[in-house]
């Protein structure tokens, strides 16, 4: 067949291709459009590789293989049905993969909590360690926040709820921030995840053994346990996650270094889903709940433990069955 | 600008001359993707940019007003403006932030499927990596490494940025009587003759005059090399090949 013949044949079906491709582009819903789509795009697939065998001018042939291209595109875009992931991913698939990456989960987890409790421990023993790894002006600082005289003079009553506001919106920056830079500097052979594991656990161990040390512990300790179950342990697994990375590249096995990180990756960035969360729920609890001065410090204590236990029991044991609860 | 040289069937087809890159669907015909260099991204990232300051300008001001719940508000928006504005563009607009847009680029897998959350939520983190130690360093030498342009979150998401078509316009066949080639002709003649009367337009007529005595004696012309039929008669030829409108 004659090109223009081919042409005048099938230009109708061409356009009308376009302009339902239009369409699709232009929204993500469920369309109209979409009705015989399959059909429509291997004719032109066909159509194109037709022109190609037979020769056709490169200006007929281009058209349709954006045409293509453009079908492809739409054919091959993601579903995402996100609700019912979320909740399967909650439910079973962030815990199943924390207990899947145990080692490292474990390496990052031993690295923080251990620089944590040590340097914790070190400063609450020799004082003057302090100033080793933070700023005199900064020990001012936190001193100031935490002073239980300064608490009950400057905000004697609850805080007012836009405070709480703004708080939440700080820790959520500040935290996820730190959680990001903790996952991405991974990449880095795993050392940037090592060194932020490692230098976190040396500053928060460092402020709390400072702290308790001297005798503002009543007011730190109940603040900080409640959300730091679930901002510790996704700093922690935020670690892992790039130490995923690093290990990648460090030991690709059979897989080429690019390909053993895309398929790290793939795995990684699952675990960065969970840390948000994680991160996000902890921001809630440290804006709304740990600011609150009323509740007896047993009580935040209590609550605190049950937050542990709950996040500890989560990764552990949620979605060891073989079916996700409907 | 297409390769769609009509190889023999079955054989492997050669990579392309250029930097474009050949990508087999399962439909069994080649997609061609066309990689986007460091310059056209940075521009892009640079355009980015400063819709993100602009826009955090007018957010602060704009929640200013509220006090410290505005503040609040505004932590919020930095966080979400930061971290996802790349991510909820390219997942939600076909992989096309605004400076991408501008550009004229996207970012697709390296399948040329379009991008998904994850892809695109790690190539974006890994953004962080790629700024140190300063001003993208790592993330321009990575890119300018790779054959595909990719810096290092490319590389781990299995993402790609490439150049978005623009859409063709075809010209006219000059006006000439069909002719019917007096020798059969090979596929890639066949081609040779038609890109010629197809790109005519936008040749100097001496260039033209030069191009077509080359085939002049081949194709019998009459008069030979030096006639001014020369022209005529190719696109005669071309316009045969092409068939009657």
């Amino acid at each position: 067949m004659k090109q223009r013949q081919f042409e005048q044949r099938y230009q109708g079906e061409w356009s009308t291709f376009a302009e339902r491709l239009g369409a699709l582009e232009h929204s993500r819903r469920k369309n109209p459009a979409g009705d015989g789509f399959t059909e429509q795009y291997r004719q032109i697939c066909r159509h194109l590789a037709l022109a190609q065998e037979r020769g056709y001018s490169s200006h007929l042939i281009d058209p349709l293989q954006q045409l293509a291209m453009r079908g492809h595109q739409q054919l091959y875009r993601h579903r995402s049905q996100f609700m019912a992931q979320l909740l399967g991913f909650v439910l079973a698939d962030f815990p199943r993969l924390v207990r899947a990456e145990w080692r490292l989960v474990a390496i990052a987890c031993v690295l923080f909590f251990g620089s944590l409790i040590v340097m914790g421990l070190l400063v609450y023993g020799y004082p003057d360690l302090i100033y080793s790894v933070v700023s005199p002006a900064q020990v001012g600082e936190m001193e100031s926040m935490y002073d239980p005289a300064a608490r009950r003079i400057g905000q004697a009553a609850e805080r007012a709820s836009s405070t709480d506001w703004l708080m939440f919106g700080y820790y959520i920056m500040h935290n996820i921030g730190i959680a990001f830079q903790t996952f991405a500097s991974g990449l880095l052979l795993g050392i940037g995840s090592l060194f932020f594991l490692f230098f976190n656990g040396l500053m928060i161990g460092a402020v709390a053994g400072h702290l308790t040390d001297v005798g503002f512990g009543e007011t730190f300790w109940p603040f900080v346990v409640g959300h730091g179950a679930f901002e510790l342990t996704a700093i922690a697994l935020a670690g892992a996650a790039g130490l995923k990375l690093g290990w990648a590249l460090l030991a690709p096995g059979a897989l080429r270094r690019g390909e053993a990180l895309r398929v790290a990756a793939k795995t990684s960035v699952r675990l960065i889903g969970g840390v948000m969360l994680f991160l996000l729920i902890a921001a809630f609890i440290e804006a709304y709940w740990s600011s609150m001065t009323w509740p007896q410090p047993t009580t935040k204590y209590l609550v605190g433990a049950a937050l542990w236990t709950l996040v500890i029991a989560y990764l552990t044991l949620a979605g060891r069955t073989a079916h996700a609860p409907d | 600008m297409s390769s769609s040289q009509a190889w023999p069937r079955n054989a492997v087809q050669p990579a392309p001359l250029d930097n474009r890159i050949r990508m087999e669907t399962p439909e069994g015909i080649d997609l061609l993707l066309r990689p986007a260099g460091l310059l056209s991204r940075s521009l892009a990232f640079t355009i980015d940019l400063g819709i993100r300051g602009v826009l955090l300008i007018a957010l602060f001001y704009a929640f200013h007003l509220f006090g410290e719940f505005g503040t609040g508000l505004f932590v919020l928006a930095l966080f979400f403006v930061n971290w996802w504005y790349m991510v909820l563009f390219e997942v939600l607009h076909q992989g096309r932030t605004p400076g991408k847009q501008i550009m004229g680029l996207r970012v697709v897998h390296d399948d040329g499927t379009p991008v998904g959350w994850s892809a695109s939520l790690l190539r974006n983190l890994l953004r962080f990596v790629d700024m140190l130690p300063f001003g993208y360093s790592v993330g321009a030498f990575a890119c300018l490494q790779h054959p595909l342009f990719k810096r290092l979150g490319d590389l781990a998401a299995g993402t790609l940025v490439i150049y978005r078509d623009a859409p063709v316009v075809r010209p006219d066949l000059p006006e000439a009587p069909a002719i019917i080639a007096p020798l059969v002709l090979s596929l890639d003649e066949q081609r040779a003759v038609l890109s010629f009367a197809e790109r005519q337009a936008s040749l100097a007529p001496a260039r033209v005059q030069e191009l077509a005595a080359i085939v002049a004696e081949p194709l019998q012309t009459p008069g030979g090399a030096h006639s001014s039929h020369a022209v005529g008669h190719l696109n005669g030829i071309a316009r045969t090949l092409a068939g009657s409108a």
